[in-house]
């Protein structure tokens, strides 16, 4: 608790005191009760005196219409009306410490919501151990640290900027980054990112951006403005309690005017203590604080909750576009496949396959084309390069050379159709390399982009999330992608588009939604910024380090895995249920009050639930969307 | 020119009042404040130098809200 907090927490704490030593004390009928009067109005100055003090400067300063002048109204008119009625002062004094228990309550709460978000979040590195030309290390403000500077961060620390290992091997936490637990491992060379948390060796790392430029201070930058763009239930509420409170207002005071006068003109007795009191718990009912502080206690809350699982959405109005996704189109590679090619299939091997891989990897080892390197990397440690003379490259087609000895041809159609070779045709998707060694076809190795291995499982789980349509747009070959879609289940499929047609398939898809529902597209966000701001909602992923995609995306997955994408639209949706429930629920619940109020069936304790008791379960509601399940 | 403010308030009703208090102040083209995070991003007008506005935002917010604070 602060210092504000404890103090509030020591006055209602000496007020309920007082409070119940001077129930049981006999003054009822000291001095014609004013004893009494005066004895209560020791408790309920010690807890209320600031909410007294808050309500009169408002009148001041004409803004009388707040939860402070509805509190001082209520619990000063029930002591003034025990004075000259009940000679009972307990109501008025127990409006006010509930209030105040509730108000010490809900900031609390927030506190700690906020607490927690920044744990979540600890991603800020506080210093930098800077490398001086001498060889001096000295700790420094990570604001101070210029890029192209050497700065060492030892076991246990967090990298300071983003940069390249110059030495050093280590593992690092990215776990307050992407939300993925496993520690990545790093070597020299290796661009490491801000905010890791640094675990086994010493790293000597040549910074490559400014502090303020690196990746943590980006994404603390995104989740702390997250909340500045409002949802229209946020929205809502606002213009809500604008209107709400003085009109509640008028009612409580017409409620305690218009019975008694026309029940005086009609010839009954007025009761005007009874409409009074009744106009008075009206008020108490009427306070829109549960309201007020639930609702963006929820967004923000869902935006820790998501952000904790290395998802930043943007702002609070997101929620609500992703929950009504109804149509989720993406991008392929580095989207649902890896975007790394690798060797997937050999086929029709004349020699053994590895024999194959091995002879072709040497062939084409002088070459650092994407294939080429797919080969090395499958075929291990194929041999001493040197045994590899006379390489000749035709462009487009492939390469010849000798390899051991052997004359080794490896390449496309083109190549075997310029060598007459006869070679098989291949039916499987991806990039194909036909062989032929001393002038005999061998086989041919399929090289095709993997897809990642959580592919198939992310489609099912939009799919199960009620998704109604998953499209693939791809820039990609058909064979390739209509085998991509069929493997993983997804519904549609556009191939072999340029970039601009990706948008304009967008926009077709965008008119055939439906009107409830919204599109979603995901992308890996480096070329994709133009579809990404096109669609309704525009999901970026692996994002981590592209400022290209976090500008461009409203929402932005920290790693590449594409189960978050049905992950985020679940959180989304609970986020909005929260709200809803909370909305329904508090404005139900005053709402009876306030009719039970004015029919004078409520009590001024019911008074005190409708008002404290509604804040506190709402806001216990709110804080159900920091929690993600996993 | 958009700068940014840590502010203290104590409830979410309270900083909508801010908000709307800063953006009726003289020099201010836009104001959001944020209060799950308590702070105050202002937009000022071409020209308006902040350091001039700021004083005359706090008494607006004082206003509307007696005990809350901006520094800057």
């Amino acid at each position: 608790m602060t210092r504000k907090q404890k103090s509030v927490f020591i006055r209602i704490l000496i007020a309920a005191l007082l409070m119940a030593v001077l129930h049981f004390l006999p003054i009822d009928d000291v001095f014609n009760g004013w004893l009494a009067f005066v004895l209560y109005l020791i408790p309920y100055l010690c807890v209320g005196y600031d909410v007294l003090r808050k309500a009169y400067k408002g009148i001041r300063n004409r803004q009388p219409f707040d939860e402070n002048f509805l509190m001082a109204v209520a619990s000063l008119g029930a002591i003034l009306l025990g004075r000259v009625r009940t000679g009972d002062y307990t109501e008025g004094a127990a409006v006010m410490l509930f209030y105040q228990i509730g108000e010490l309550f809900q900031s609390y709460a927030v506190g700690k919501s906020r607490r927690n978000i920044s744990a979540l979040m600890d991603i800020r590195p506080d210093y930098a151990n800077l490398l001086k030309e001498d060889g001096t290390v000295t700790r420094v403000d990570p604001d101070e640290v210029e890029i192209g500077q050497t700065v060492v961060v030892s076991p246990g620390e967090k990298i300071p900027m983003d940069g390249i290992i110059l030495s050093g091997t280590s593992s690092l936490d990215t776990v307050a980054l992407t939300g993925e637990s496993v520690p990545r491992t790093v070597r020299e060379g290796d661009a490491v990112l801000s905010g890791s948390i640094n675990q086994s060796g010493v790293l000597h790392i040549r910074t490559t951006h400014d502090f303020s430029e690196s990746t943590a201070s980006k994404i603390l930058d995104l989740v702390e403005n997250a909340s500045s763009q409002k949802s229209r239930s946020e929205q809502f509420i606002t213009r809500f309690a604008r209107i709400y409170t003085p009109a509640v207002c008028y009612a409580a005071l017409a409620l305690a005017l218009i019975p008694p006068l026309v029940l005086y003109l009609t010839g009954q007795d007025p009761m005007v203590a009874e409409w009074i009191t009744r106009a008075l718990t009206f008020l108490v009912i009427s306070c829109p604080c549960a309201l007020v502080i639930s609702i963006p206690l929820t967004f923000f809350a869902g935006i820790g909750g998501a952000s904790s699982a290395g998802i930043l959405i943007k702002g609070s109005n997101y929620f609500e576009t992703l929950a009504h996704a109804g149509i989720v189109a993406f991008d392929k590679t580095g989207t649902m496949t890896e975007g790394v090619f690798e060797v997937a299939e050999i086929h029709h091997a004349a020699i053994p396959e590895k024999e194959l891989l091995r002879l072709t990897a040497l062939a084409e080892s002088f070459s650092n084309h994407p294939i080429s390197r797919s080969l090395q990397e499958a075929a291990g440690n194929p041999g001493d390069a040197s045994l590899v003379t006379s390489t000749q490259e035709i462009s487009g087609e492939g390469i010849r050379a000798t390899v051991e000895g052997h004359d080794v041809l490896c390449g496309n159609e083109k190549l075997m159709a310029r060598f007459s070779m006869e070679y098989a045709h291949c039916h499987s998707a991806g990039t194909v390399v036909h062989v032929a060694i001393d002038g005999q076809y061998c086989g041919h190795i399929l090289i095709a982009d993997r897809i990642k291995p959580t592919a198939r499982e992310a489609i099912d789980a939009l799919h199960a999330a009620g998704i109604r349509k998953t499209v693939m747009l791809t820039g990609d070959r058909e064979a390739v992608a209509a085998s991509v879609a069929h493997d993983l289940g997804i519904d549609a499929v556009q191939s072999e588009l340029l970039p601009q047609e990706k948008v304009s398939a967008v926009e077709t898809l965008l008119k055939e939604k439906q009107s409830a529902e919204t599109l979603l597209f995901v992308g890996d966000g480096i070329n994709d910024a133009p579809v990404l701001s096109r669609a309704d909602i525009g999901i970026a992923m692996g994002a981590l380090g592209s400022d290209a995609a976090i500008e461009a995306a409203d929402v932005v997955l920290m790693d590449d895995n594409p189960c978050k994408i049905a992950k985020a639209i679940r959180i989304a949706r609970k986020c909005m249920r929260i709200a809803y429930e909370n909305i329904i629920f508090a404005i139900g619940v005053k709402l009876i009050c306030l009719v039970l109020g004015a029919l004078g069936l409520a009590s001024m304790w019911i008074a005190i639930f409708a008002d404290v008791g509604v804040m506190v379960l709402a806001v216990l509601n709110a804080i159900r969307a920091l929690r993600v399940q996993n | 020119m958009k700068k940014t403010y840590a502010i203290d308030v104590d409830c979410a009703n309270c900083a909508a009042k801010m908000e709307e208090a800063t953006r009726r102040t003289e020099g201010v083209a836009d104001c959001t404040v944020n209060f799950m995070t308590l702070k105050m991003t202002v937009t000022f007008q071409e020209g308006a130098n902040p350091k001039e506005v700021m004083p005359h935002v706090l008494a607006n917010c004082r206003k509307v809200e007696d005990d809350c604070s901006i520094t800057f």
